[in-house]
């Protein structure tokens, strides 16, 4: 009875361990959920043999908090602007080979070189956008150009914001006049309280699902990233987007190969691998956001190709700029956003 | 009238319990992945989640978690009641104190400090840590069911056995393990349950790698819950529904049985 | 037969499992270590007395209490009416009522969503009706309604369990003493279920305090309970002293509660009372 006991515990324990003994290559990838087409990863797993561990990730806060404290290792991760300056800065990046990385010429200048990422030493351009305001035509009878008519009671409880701290504090601090990336804990407190003051007319915080409440004309504006914008629109002819006048955000994530990576090289092949032109259009397709290269770019169909949604002209993109992180300021963004929620 | 109310008001409750269910099977069946708009039945979404590999993992994963766990804290439970039983009171009171802390806290709690506890120790969150939590809180129910039963037990039964010649292992074996099945078998029915629909535990306590089924609700809860989810939610409830209503017919009709045969007794006693 | 040796197991596991977490949390709600040394302070636990966070925690309290009253409104008659019934209809009953709990919770909580939106089905029905739209979503009803549709077979199986058992007699015997049906419920009945009331109370109130989850699919981010800031602190801020001391709190909440809530009763929240 003792040994069938043990023999039966014994087995019982290595079963649970039998899944985790592989002879291949492994790679893991941390990316934003519905950010990729998944054939493309088994496309990378045949042509190079290495298989892929792909886990995803709702906010840049949660990979964060994961990566940084949760001791799990991956290889490839997939964070936006503000986040890999952070990253940077608190050394939890390995500097990309770039000559292991030949593609890297093919993403447009002006995707280089951006303030988080000045040389481009730890990160590689994968996707980027705007944000900017989804609304139904059929629904929202005033001109719509400015951030101001978020706050417009007329749409009472038709008005959706991002539950996103920093995107949210964004459209506050823009309509004011202010820096979005501003330390001043003055302006922050005005922004926060002018959120506050929204409140009551926003119908829900929320992150993807607001692509599908805004199809179903559950909402009749909202703050939304240009990707979504372009899918919604597409499901629902009612809907349009724009880049309010005062000026909006534009972010970029990169590709990042993180301090613990265990396996480097075949991050840089993965990475490489994604700025192909034909992988690039695959995700094109698939997420809906725009890609960096204009040879990519060139493979789309004529609407999408002429989409200001999904490609703002040079004007348009002046008004907007790039996320930046401080530490300090972080702090304050964080009390800020958490009364404006828990209000 | 009296009758009628009751059976109403009964009615309205199970319609009030089954409202989203029903909802949910439903659109497990909608040709559109809208949640609104019925656009015809269809099992695309059924032959879909056949072939979606991170569904099925995470199924797999919830499975092989919960029969892990719930087998392993059925026998530290089990042993352990046996042992508490004959503690002093002061230790008993101190062990029954702290066995109750992971039933009474807040699962968020329990998660939290699980999660700064493998950080402290070192261990990176994964499948093991996932399975080192759900054992952490499957294991009191074990013992809260299986310590009445022992209670119960009646000893002259293991004495006579030893008595007999067998062995004190033999003995406890034969004859206090079976009267304690029931506490075992319903505590590891119970660690089985929680398991299967843990979240908040499973959230704080893995790491990206590995998913159980309740972690992808959620996530997918963010973007548009996919009928995928639907599907397989429905099957698991077909299934557990089934279960259920042949192990009741089942005791019913034992019952039955065993009044009959008494019946038959008595007859054939006449 | 020395067989506290078999516990040993389960005491060294309790130990390092139950125990260290616990003291894990008293030491980061205590401690701050953000300027590399570790430093004793009460900073984290002066943090939860601040306006917003008492907001919340008020908040907590007067949802979770709303959504055990009503969970206890519905869940005697409920009970009772089960308990009377013959014993087939009784277990089939029974598997009814506790066969949602089967279906993944955060599921069932998430589809009350395709119920509740303006173009969802309740309101298309109150719209035909004449009605109108009402807002059922995003807001504290459909909060508490989750908490009350989540909770609600907890306040009735331990209330049957406990009303099942009554002895007939006793009821007899008070009808025979003269007794009426009002009575007869208010001195006999009632007070004999007490226990069950108390395990149904204890298993609505505790989890509705602490859940993060019910605001966050019902509420659109627009209702924060405790729960829902504990949780930001490890997943957002990673400001664990803070994390921390809410988690205290909540643990000496809930303590508190029960032994108010035992005040009425027995030691039944126990192996007895939980079964």
């Amino acid at each position: 009875m003792k040994k069938v006991l043990v023999i039966l515990i014994s087995a019982v324990i290595i079963l649970s361990f039998a899944g985790c003994n592989d002879d291949k290559e492994v790679l893991n990838v941390y990316n934003w959920g519905e950010y990729i087409d998944m054939n493309v990863i088994d496309m990378f797993e045949e042509e190079t043999g290495i298989k892929v561990n792909y886990n995803t990730f709702t906010t840049n806060e949660d990979m964060y908090v994961k990566l940084s404290k949760g001791r799990v290792s991956y290889d490839v991760v997939f964070p936006s602007d503000y986040m890999i300056q952070r990253m940077v800065e608190e050394d939890m990046l390995l500097k990309i080979n770039m000559e292991n990385i030949p593609n890297f010429a093919k993403v447009d200048d002006v995707h280089k070189n951006l303030p988080y990422d000045p040389n481009n030493e730890y990160s590689v351009p994968y996707l980027w956008g705007t944000v900017g305001i989804l609304y139904n035509t059929k629904m929202v009878t005033d001109t719509v150009d400015s951030w101001d008519i978020l706050w417009n009671e007329e749409y009472s409880q038709k008005i959706f914001m991002q539950d996103s701290q920093r995107d949210s504090m964004m459209v506050a601090l823009i309509k004011l006049g202010y820096s979005q990336n501003t330390t001043d804990q003055a302006q922050i407190d005005e922004a926060m309280n002018l959120l506050i003051e929204q409140k009551p007319l926003v119908l829900g915080y929320l992150v993807d699902e607001v692509k599908d409440k805004m199809v179903q004309g559950e909402g009749a504006l909202a703050v939304v990233w240009s990707g979504e914008a372009v899918d919604a629109i597409n499901m629902n002819e009612d809907l349009a987007y724009v880049i309010p006048k005062e000026g909006s955000n534009r972010w970029v994530d990169g590709m990042v190969i993180p301090k613990s990576a265990k396996n480097v090289s075949a991050a840089e092949k993965f990475i490489n691998f994604m700025l192909r032109d034909d992988i690039m259009l695959m995700n094109a397709v698939e997420t809906g956001y725009s890609i960096t290269s204009q040879s990519a770019i060139d493979l789309l169909d004529e609407e999408w190709k002429n989409n200001l949604a999904a490609f703002p002209t040079d004007e348009m993109l002046s008004k907007c700029s790039v996320f930046e992180y401080n530490a300090a300021a972080t702090v304050m963004y964080n009390k800020a956003w958490t009364e404006v929620t828990a209000h | 009238m009296k009758k009628l109310l009751q059976r109403v008001y009964l009615f309205m409750i199970l319609l009030f319990l089954y409202a989203p269910i029903i909802v949910l099977i439903v659109y497990s069946f909608n040709e559109s992945k809208s949640r609104a708009v019925w656009q015809g039945f269809s099992l695309t979404w059924y032959q879909q989640l056949f072939s979606d590999s991170k569904i099925l993992n995470a199924l797999e994963t919830t499975l092989l978690i919960a029969l892990v766990a719930s087998i392993i804290a059925t026998f530290l439970g089990t042993f352990a009641a046996l042992g508490i039983i004959k503690m002093k009171k002061k230790t008993f009171e101190t062990v029954r104190t702290i066995t109750y802390i992971p039933v009474l806290n807040p699962d968020i709690v329990t998660g939290v400090s699980l999660m700064m506890l493998f950080a402290f120790i070192g261990i990176e969150l994964g499948f093991v840590s996932m399975l080192l939590a759900h054992i952490t809180f499957c294991t009191p129910y074990v013992i809260i069911s299986v310590l009445p039963k022992l209670y119960q037990t009646d000893i002259s039964v293991y004495e006579a056995a030893q008595d007999l010649g067998a062995t004190p292992f033999y003995a406890l074996r034969k004859t206090i393990i079976p009267q304690l099945m029931p506490g075992i078998v319903t505590g590891f029915l119970l660690s089985f349950t929680l398991s299967v629909d843990d979240f908040v535990i499973s959230y704080f306590t893995t790491g990206g790698h590995v998913e159980n089924l309740s972690m992808i609700v959620f996530s997918m809860a963010r973007k548009g819950v996919n009928p995928k989810i639907n599907a397989v939610s429905t099957l698991l409830f077909i299934t557990v529904m089934a279960l259920l209503l042949i192990v009741n017919k089942r005791e019913l009709s034992s019952k039955k049985r065993v009044s009959k045969n008494k019946e038959t007794l008595l007859n054939i006693e006449k | 037969m020395s067989k506290r040796r078999f516990s040993f197991p389960y005491l060294i596991w309790m130990s390092i499992f139950i125990v260290v977490p616990l003291l894990l949390i008293i030491f980061y709600a205590f401690t701050d270590n953000s300027t590399g040394k570790i430093v004793f302070t009460l900073e984290h636990i002066k943090a939860i007395f601040e306006p917003l966070y008492l907001k919340v925690i008020g908040r907590s309290l007067f949802m979770s209490l709303i959504a055990t009253v009503v969970c206890f409104i519905l869940g005697y008659p409920a009970a009772m009416i089960l308990a009377n019934k013959d014993f087939a209809k009784k277990s089939t009953m029974l598997i009814l009522i506790v066969l949602p709990m089967w279906m993944n919770f955060l599921l069932r909580t998430y589809s009350w969503l395709s119920l509740l939106e303006n173009e969802g089905l309740i309101n298309r029905f109150l719209v035909s009706i004449g009605i109108g739209q009402v807002q059922l979503m995003y807001n504290n009803f459909a909060v508490v309604l989750g908490m009350v549709y989540n909770f609600l077979p907890f306040m009735i199986l331990p209330i049957y369990s406990v009303l099942v058992k009554i002895d007939k007699n006793v009821i007899e015997a008070a009808k025979d003493l003269g007794a009426n049906n009002a009575k007869v419920f208010g001195r006999v009945i009632f007070p004999l279920s007490m226990p069950g009331v108390i395990s149904g109370i204890t298993m609505t109130f505790m989890p509705a305090l602490s859940t993060f989850v019910i605001s966050r699919l019902l509420s659109g981010g627009k209702i924060t309970l405790i729960g829902n800031i504990i949780e930001q602190q490890f997943t957002i801020t990673g400001d664990w002293g803070l994390g921390s001391a809410l988690s205290l709190l909540l643990m000496v909440l809930i303590f508190v509660s029960m032994i108010f809530i035992n005040k009425y009763g027995d030691e039944s929240v126990g192996a007895g009372g939980l079964l």
